[in-house]
């Protein structure tokens, strides 16, 4: 069906690989613990970037932080190039509207149908007809690969798997560049989490999402992530693809990528 | 930005061709929607048509399904339009929209006629009174069976509860009251003074007070204060499945949420009914001397002649049955919230409404009661 550039597939936008987010020196605690402890990293365009730490280590407040739901004692977020403490209401709202947030429980608005929540954004931040709106979020309840009688549904009727699909397809509504994600395989099974991944692969590529993916699944970071960012005492101790994970000699991580979980996703594949 | 024409339509022959400009994304959906729209009814049934997106500079979701819309709109005249131009990385995308969607129709909302509603409610009603009588039953079931082996009483929670619905509760109470009191003796030394009868007040405020609003204040001060408190604390525990949790361990939710609750009310209540009375007969002997000016030693003698240990009896007899009326509502309907913050939002408003109605109604059947028996 289409012609036209050559050579190009995928997520290329331009500037591929110039952080989009980044982290400086961020240093974020609660009462007199710390939690994360000058901690940087970025995120770069294009990427899908997995974030993996030990339960209770800092990965959501992280996302949280970027996100300003969180305060930070000191460092700084740039988000799309520009800081966010620096930024009035309305340059906020216009980089909120860039990113999408699929909350570790959904967070799907309980008295809204799926298909509402979805319009919810949309009906906010443009002004579009009922009907268009009504395609949009037809379209994203399909791309997520739910049916479309989920839309008429409540939260409260969804399955824990249609909950994350539906939220994601929630956070999906304005076409976001960047999509955090926080656990998204958690509480699936296997076969279901699989799903998930490539579902996400695919969005990533159909849309040009860059992805910020806090994950326990091994599988997911073998399959889909291009890059793996590990948290340990409040810092990024190792970045890098999942070969240099698996190179790292950092006690943690290498408990974590050669344990008996680990050997087995290996064997598998 | 060039909103103007995102959207360029030229006629040469019997080939129309479609030329897109610029950002087709969501900002400029409203436009670029009414462009499609206006393309696929100003050019119907084309022998052929072309859609160059080679201006295009930027495609999101909303761009490419309005694409998909004006292609599927010359498809349906016949004629399948050729896209040419588009940059590769948008392929993906517009195949994606080419598989969604062929204008679902959402099931249709079934609207209620009046006569309908009107049965609805009514069948309503009656389904929420068997439901307060189940519910009184498994309380009084959970209570005998936890008479039996008292060990199982949670007596620490109880107490918990018996300091944040009474012990909490005693300032606004004493203030609230002491206000009503001040008002009573007001009014009734404004309107018994045309006939010289402003002792009289005395008699009106204590036994009004002691029979009637004492009790009558502090329930309904208690139906909206804990026991919207109570419907609440249910209603996110069962949203969050809490209470499934305590029945797959089980454990009887009513022994264990529902019971220390009520008992705690029952034992507040007619606490909080004393302090209460007491704070307004202070207010309306305070008024009665500031305003009135009858002494606090005359208004004592007057109030011993005036009123008996039935009048405080009748007021205190109540307090308890309100607290269990106040106590089952609240506890029922925070059991049935569903899933929704709405849900919850509907049952606490519930639980007070009803919980304030029934305690007026208690009220006009005790007083019949005593009426009869001559208290
Ligand atoms: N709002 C908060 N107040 C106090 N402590 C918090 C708060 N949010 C998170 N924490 C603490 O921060 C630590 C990191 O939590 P979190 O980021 O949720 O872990 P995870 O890496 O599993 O996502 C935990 O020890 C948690 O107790
Ligand atoms: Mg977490």
């Amino acid at each position: 069906m289409a012609n036209g550039e050559t050579m190009e597939q995928g997520n290329e936008e331009a500037g591929v690989g110039e952080p989009l987010i980044s982290v400086r020196d961020l240093v974020v605690g609660f009462g007199d613990r710390v939690i994360l402890d000058h901690l940087s990293l970025d995120i770069l365009r294009g990427e899908i970037l997995g974030f993996v730490g030990t339960s209770g280590g800092g990965k959501s407040v992280l996302t949280r932080t970027i996100l300003g739901l969180v305060p930070k004692r000191s460092g700084t977020v740039e988000v799309f190039g520009q800081d966010l403490d620096t930024l009035n209401e309305a340059q906020r709202s216009a980089v909120e509207r860039r990113w999408g947030v699929l909350f570790q429980q959904g967070a799907l608005f309980s008295s809204l149908t799926v298909k509402q929540n979805i319009q919810f954004p949309l009906r906010e931040n443009l002004k579009l007809s009922q009907k268009l709106m009504d395609d949009i979020a037809y379209a994203k309840i399909e791309m997520v690969g739910l049916k479309c009688e989920a839309g008429e549904k409540l939260p409260s009727e969804l399955s824990g798997g249609m909950i994350k699909r539906a939220s994601l397809a929630r956070a999906l509504a304005l076409d976001p560049e960047i999509l955090f994600l926080d656990e998204p395989t958690s509480g699936l099974d296997p076969i279901g989490a699989g799903d998930f991944d490539e579902l996400i692969r695919t969005l990533q590529q159909t849309l040009g999402l860059t992805v910020f993916m806090v994950t326990h699944d091994l599988d997911s970071l073998h399959t889909v992530c291009d890059r793996i960012a590990a948290l340990a005492d409040g810092k990024v101790i190792a970045q890098g693809p999942i070969e240099t994970m698996m190179a790292s000699t950092h006690p943690w991580l290498r408990a974590y990528f050669h344990g008996a979980r680990a050997r087995a996703v290996r064997s598998e594949r | 930005m060039a909103s103007a024409s995102l959207l360029d339509i030229s006629r040469s022959g019997d080939e129309v061709t479609a030329v897109g400009h610029g950002f087709w994304t969501s900002e400029h959906a409203d436009v670029l929607e009414e462009a499609v729209a206006s393309a696929a009814r100003a050019h119907p049934r084309p022998s052929a048509a072309r859609i160059d997106l080679a201006d295009v500079e930027r495609m999101d979701t909303f761009g490419a399904l309005l694409l998909e819309r004006l292609r599927r709109a010359w498809t349906q005249d016949g004629v399948e339009p050729r896209v040419v131009g588009l940059k590769r990385r948008y392929g993906v995308l517009l195949q994606e929209m080419s598989r969604t969607g062929h204008d679902p129709q959402p099931p249709a909302r079934h609207r209620e006629a009046m006569v309908e509603r009107l049965g609805h409610n009514v069948v309503a009603i009656g389904r929420d009174s068997t439901a307060l009588l189940n519910f009184v039953g498994a309380t009084v079931a959970a209570s005998l069976r936890m008479a039996t082996r008292p060990r199982t009483f949670r007596f620490t929670s109880m107490v918990n509860q018996i300091d944040r619905v009474g012990l909490r509760a005693v300032p606004i109470i004493i203030l609230i009251t002491f206000l009503i009191g001040c008002i009573l003796a007001q009014q009734g030394i404004f309107h018994f003074r045309r006939f010289g009868a402003e002792i009289y007040v005395v008699d009106m405020v204590g036994v009004l007070v002691l029979r009637e609003l004492g009790v009558l204040i502090v329930s309904i001060m208690i139906a909206g204060r804990s026991g919207s408190a109570y419907t609440a604390e249910l209603g996110s525990m069962r949203m969050r499945e809490e209470v499934d949790a305590l029945r797959v361990m089980g454990f009887d939710p009513v022994e264990i949420l529902v019971i220390p609750r009520i008992y705690a009310l029952i034992i507040a209540l007619p606490l909080l009914t004393f302090i209460g009375s007491m704070s307004a007969l202070i207010g309306g002997g305070l008024l009665a001397w500031l305003y009135g000016g009858i002494a606090p030693g005359v208004f004592m003698d007057r109030l011993k002649d005036a009123i008996s240990i039935d009048h405080f009896l009748v007021g205190i007899i109540k307090a308890p049955f309100m607290a269990g009326v106040i106590g089952i509502v609240a506890c029922m309907e925070g059991l049935r919230v569903g899933g929704s913050a709405e849900s919850l939002g509907y049952h606490t408003t519930a639980s007070v409404v009803k919980a304030i109605f029934l305690v007026i109604v208690m009220d006009g059947v005790f007083a019949m009661f005593f009426a009869s028996i001559d208290m």
